[in-house]
């Protein structure tokens, strides 16, 4: 089992322009520790981190767009795999955080906590995917996880950690995703 | 001559709805498949080489999908049915509506009985949609017949002018 913020601290080090779209217990330790432009943090509908970053993925095919998802978000939204693989962007790279809980929403186990996400992904066709436990597993494939043609699937086996709701209000003011409009050079507000 | 002039105007025709989308500058739908649209629009937009069908499994998909397209300028139509509309009710609030996003929402009416207003038709899942876009705020159109049409392409472009999700009502079954 790996800490979360020392996998997102070897991912931060890592980063140059990337896009990168986290969601609620990732979301919060991101923010902290790689507060940048290129940031979405998805909200309003649990389980769409996937999905606004297979969007972004195909409006903007010249960046890599990484997905920092939670397993009990993507249960909210176990399609997205369908859909991925069939879209299968080469510029797209799927972490979950699998913790066995809905870490946000009190700690909650979900509904069974052996269940193998990578064989999904892969029963989805998403071709590449692994399962990784260890940092120096997670540091020694980061290079592949950044640059690999993909689409790319992780299942990064994570511990637990702190429960109950955090300040979202921070992350998800508007300005944050205004801010990611300018550093895309979108038009639109 | 009275009764083919009739006829006619009561004639959807998609292939006159593809291209109002097109006049919008949508490049990409997203869609699960309607019974309603099936025939006169996901069919012929399939086979359609200046626009990109994504095939998703569920309507909230589309959401998320059009929300990240907009953040690279690409704009999206999403075509589902009235169910489907329900069934993504939260992702509509929460992605569309509170995250001010230009969701472009293609709603099939199936069953609607012809020339009928939705808010007159005899089933309830029908009659519910009007009334719960209104509490979402998401401005709509009603698309019975091709003289219905010219409102498309405004609709499009002022929710992502906005930015903000709009609604066009496929009320007739369009050929």
């Amino acid at each position: 089992m790996m800490n979360r913020r020392k996998v997102l601290e070897a991912l931060k080090e890592r980063l140059t322009d990337e896009i990168v779209i986290s969601t609620y217990s990732t979301a919060s330790d991101w923010i902290d520790m790689s507060d940048r432009p290129l940031n979405f943090y998805s909200n309003g509908a649990m389980g769409l981190a996937s999905s606004h970053g297979l969007g972004m993925a195909l409006a903007r095919p010249e960046r890599r767009v990484i997905v920092l998802d939670g397993d009990g978000s993507l249960l909210m939204n176990l399609p997205t795999l369908v859909t991925i693989g069939r879209v299968a962007p080469v510029n797209f790279t799927h972490m979950v955080m699998c913790n066995g809980s809905y870490e946000a929403n009190g700690g909650h186990p979900i509904p069974n906590q052996d269940v193998d996400f990578e064989a999904m992904a892969k029963a989805a066709q998403i071709e590449k995917t692994c399962t990784i436990s260890a940092m120096q597993d997670f540091t020694g494939r980061l290079d592949w996880l950044l640059s690999e043609p993909g689409p790319i699937f992780a299942s990064l086996q994570i511990e637990q950690g702190p429960l109950g709701p955090r300040s979202y209000k921070e992350m998800y003011r508007a300005e944050r995703r205004q801010a990611l409009r300018d550093a895309l050079g979108a038009d639109a507000k | 001559m009275e009764a083919n002039a009739e006829a006619d105007a009561s004639v959807l025709h998609g292939a006159k709805i593809i291209e109002a989308v097109k006049q919008a500058g949508i490049e990409y739908v997203l869609s699960v498949p309607d019974l309603h649209t099936s025939r006169g629009l996901l069919f012929p937009i399939a086979e359609d080489p200046d626009l990109n069908l994504i095939r998703v499994c569920k309507e909230d998909e589309c959401l998320g999908i059009s929300a990240g397209l907009n953040y690279g300028n690409k704009r999206a139509l999403i075509l589902l049915q009235y169910t489907g509309f329900l069934y993504a009710m939260n992702a509509i609030r929460g992605v569309g509506v509170e995250y001010k996003q230009p969701s472009v929402l293609m709603i099939g009416m199936l069953g609607k009985e012809p020339g009928v207003l939705p808010q007159d038709s005899k089933r309830f899942g029908l009659r519910i949609i009007e009334p719960m876009l209104d509490v979402l705020g998401i401005p709509h159109i009603h698309i019975e017949t091709d003289a219905d049409i010219d409102g498309i392409t405004p609709a499009i472009n002022k929710a992502y002018e906005t930015p903000f999700p709009t609604a066009i009502l496929i009320g007739g079954k369009a050929i």
